[in-house]
């Protein structure tokens, strides 16, 4: 049997050394690496694709999720490389994420924000995504962007045209690559006014959400700037499938223009209705009847078919782009799904690299380290020329595209031709300006 | 006036849809005492029908064109149909043209078989059950169905044009007096209106007039008392269910040049449908006719621009207000009888 002596000096000595081998990881923390959610520790990182897999935008959804496992094979040293090779940071050497191997996991936002947010949740809690990126709907992102903030995890925004997601409901967390409404009324209205002249009497329809709301806000800005009149502005609802009685009253009001700031298949019936009750051959004010479609994308050209016939709108790239990046991407998505992307896909993808980009030039996963290294990021090579991804409200600024609906397509595919890329100056705006002002981009969060 | 008549016009137009597949709505419940909420699925796949047509005539085979190339930079493929070999160019465009009006008789067998399958397979069982069960399993075959067309057609809208002769508009104006486009409508919605006035004609012939209707209709009086004089109502009823089956189909094959089908399209409808049916009187045919129209022209008034500068957001509301007051005032609705949801 041993027998312990206790003196006030050992006592004191072993409290002190005790003491000290407590506080150690504590001090090594604070001074070295700061904790964040998710932070990989295995030999590979987890990234969330969230995708409408169903509902209304599936079809885009399926579009995207291709992107990003075309993105993810790339990262990896897969394929060809696609836009890794003309991409102006030469950060990422096809090794994965700062030496991890790119995994991902997917949800299905079917275009509602709650079942958006609960995915997202899902992929955060249970499968430690550490990035969270996707959707094709504003409201869905401004959702799944604050889900983001909150949790402390970085989302690279999918496809969405609200001026609120990088204006009033902008977040440190959150950043966009794709372009806005104001950018597209900004691009668009010196076209339309080339094309239609300045004296013209519009007649908006508006899908009546955040995204419609700001669509019709930029465009009548942009078009009134240049001398057009607008008659009268009519919010459609979301769910509303025949626009006959919006499109009705239209003959008679006045109007020689009607913009249709609808999205999806809105726009695809709001259109078909349009031209079936004879507008486009319709002349008022001794004008030629014309109709704008402002934001316009592939896969809803497809949709509308022969209707979308010259018909002028904006888009954020297009697959005939003649630039390195675009041509590499095309090559890559065309050789291996057989068709060529959709700007969603083109989004989509340039927001994985981009964030794997930063990790990379960061060396680190921390949110706060990727958000650091994204804000004023200027980079080129993935399409749009030289590309900024400003500081105050993690907003990229780029060339932006007016397109018309091509009169001879050769293929499905070849529905859009681009009649001017709009240079980037013309479509930059002050962080402070009105349609972007009432929110904070706030401080970043890296979650625990 | 003119934004009067075209928003008449245009509920003509709407109340044609409602009144079709209220009408089926209504033959079902008559019949068999089952409440369908498939029925909307039945529309949605009458359009698919003609979706389907349109792609069985277009299939074709790909022509290296070595002139042009494709997105990749290859030689372009160029789609050559099946139709253009067969009949020559000039006649195998004009057959695919027509895919819509053809698809009508496609979809007929089509629509009878999908009506007949679904009364013996499923909505037999449950027959004798509440109308909570019949609502809850036929719901659930709606979504079934809508999933099925989701997964073979994909979730898009898909353009089915109608024939060139019937695209455009027609200047409704000049021929009531008015001055040219003033009331322009297009010419296949004119077509709808007539195409569901015609349908809706032969459906009640068919009941008056013929010796099969009227054991039918003796039938929905008196169900046991047929079935003692020893004749098969069951089998009438099951060939009821088909035919209503294929006025559903019919509805939706000639609806799909209007909005281009997609799977959710019988959902878009059904809910409204039974709006009408209620408010017409169930079980009551000329009552889901008239309500089909009455309703489907206040909706068009409701979202006229002077209305909704008094009243914002009437036009969502305006098909349920008057459903609550019509039900408030006759509860049997506008043409039904007394009792009928009561047994």
């Amino acid at each position: 049997m041993s027998k312990t002596t206790l003196t006030r000096r050992g006592v004191l000595r072993t409290g002190a050394v005790a003491g000290a081998g407590v506080a150690l990881p504590t001090i090594f923390t604070a001074s070295s690496a700061r904790a964040f959610t998710n932070a990989p520790t295995g030999g590979s990182v987890t990234l969330g694709f969230n995708v409408p897999q169903t509902g209304p935008y599936a079809d885009e959804g399926a579009d995207e999720l291709r992107a990003y496992e075309l993105a993810v094979e790339h990262l990896n040293g897969g394929g060809d490389g696609g836009m890794l090779n003309t991409f102006s940071s030469k950060a990422l050497d096809g090794s994965g994420i700062l030496g991890k191997k790119v995994e991902y996991v997917t949800g299905d936002t079917q275009t509602k924000s709650d079942a958006a947010r609960a995915s997202a949740k899902s992929m955060i809690e249970k499968d430690g995504a550490i990035m969270i990126t996707g959707g094709s709907s504003s409201g869905v992102a401004i959702a799944v962007q604050g889900l983001c903030q909150e949790a402390g995890v970085i989302f690279m925004a999918g496809l969405t045209h609200s001026n609120d997601t990088t204006g009033k409901d902008k977040k440190a967390n959150g950043f966009r690559h794709f372009f806005n409404a104001y950018m597209s009324g900004a691009a668009l209205a010196p076209v339309l006014a080339k094309m239609y002249g300045a004296d013209r009497k519009a007649y908006h329809l508006t899908a009546d959400y955040t995204w419609g709301w700001t669509q019709e806000e930029s465009i009548k800005a942009a078009t009134e700037a240049l001398g057009w009149e607008t008659v009268n502005a009519v919010k459609t609802p979301l769910a509303q499938t025949d626009f006959s009685s919006y499109i009705a009253p239209v003959l008679n009001s006045g109007a020689d223009v009607l913009v249709l700031n609808h999205y999806g298949g809105n726009m695809v019936n709001s259109l078909t209705n349009a031209v079936q009750f004879g507008l486009r051959e319709k002349q008022v004010n001794g004008k030629n009847f014309e109709i704008v479609v402002p934001l316009y994308s592939r896969l809803m050209a497809r949709g509308a078919g022969e209707n979308v016939k010259g018909i002028f709108g904006s888009t954020n790239w297009h697959w005939s782009l003649q630039d390195e990046g675009s041509k590499a991407f095309v090559q890559s998505f065309g050789t291996k799904y057989g068709f060529p992307p959709s700007q969603a896909a083109h989004t989509c993808y340039v927001q994985t690299l981009l964030y794997a980009d930063a990790v990379q030039r960061a060396g680190s996963f921390d949110p706060c380290a990727v958000g650091e290294a994204l804000a004023g990021f200027e980079f080129d090579g993935l399409g749009n020329g030289p590309t900024l991804y400003r500081a105050e409200d993690h907003q990229c600024f780029k060339d932006v595209l007016v397109v018309k609906g091509k009169e001879n397509p050769t293929s499905e595919f070849d529905l859009l031709e681009v009649v001017e890329v709009t240079p980037r100056a013309q479509v930059e705006y002050a962080p402070d300006h009105p349609m972007f002002a009432g929110g904070s981009l706030g401080a970043c969060n890296p979650g625990a | 006036m003119d934004a009067i008549i075209l928003q008449i016009l245009n509920g003509l137009d709407k109340g044609s849809a409602y009144a079709l597949i209220a009408l089926g709505l209504t033959l079902i419940f008559g019949t068999l005492g089952v409440v369908n909420f498939a029925h909307g699925a039945l529309f949605m796949i009458g359009a698919f029908c003609a979706v389907t047509l349109n792609r069985l005539l277009t299939l074709s085979h790909q022509v290296v064109d070595e002139t042009r190339t494709d997105f990749l930079g290859n030689p372009l493929k160029v789609d050559v149909p099946y139709m253009h070999d067969l009949f020559g160019e000039a006649t195998g465009a004009a057959i695919i043209d027509w895919s819509v009006p053809l698809a009508i008789l496609f979809s007929i067998p089509v629509m009878i078989a999908v009506g007949v399958i679904m009364e013996r397979g499923l909505i037999k069982h449950f027959y004798r059950r509440p109308h909570a069960d019949q609502i809850l399993v036929t719901f659930g075959l709606a979504i079934v169905l809508q999933e099925i067309i989701k997964q073979i057609f994909g979730a898009n809208p898909i353009p089915t044009p109608a024939p060139d002769a019937f695209t455009g508009s027609f200047d409704f104006g000049v021929l009531l007096g008015f001055d040219p486009n003033a009331i322009i409508y297009p010419y296949w919605r004119l077509v709808y209106f007539a195409f569901a006035a015609l349908i809706i004609g032969a459906v009640f012939a068919f009941l008056q007039f013929t010796t099969f209707g009227m054991v039918v209709r003796a039938g929905m009086a008196d169900r046991e008392t047929v079935g003692l004089l020893g004749i098969n109502i069951d089998r009438r009823f099951t060939i009821m269910f088909g035919l209503a089956a294929a006025v559903a189909g019919l509805a939706g094959v000639m609806y799909a040049p209007i909005n281009s089908p997609n799977y959710h399209m019988g959902m878009d409808f059904l809910v409204l449908s039974f709006v009408v049916v209620v408010v017409g009187g169930m079980g009551s045919l000329p009552g889901a006719v008239a309500a089909g129209f009455l309703l489907g022209i206040l909706e068009s008034f409701a979202s006229m621009n002077e209305i909704k500068q008094i009243l914002p957001g009437i036009d969502q509301i305006i098909i349920y207000l008057v459903a609550i007051i019509i039900l408030l005032t006759r509860p049997r609705g506008l043409m039904g009888r007394k009792g009928v949801m009561e047994d």
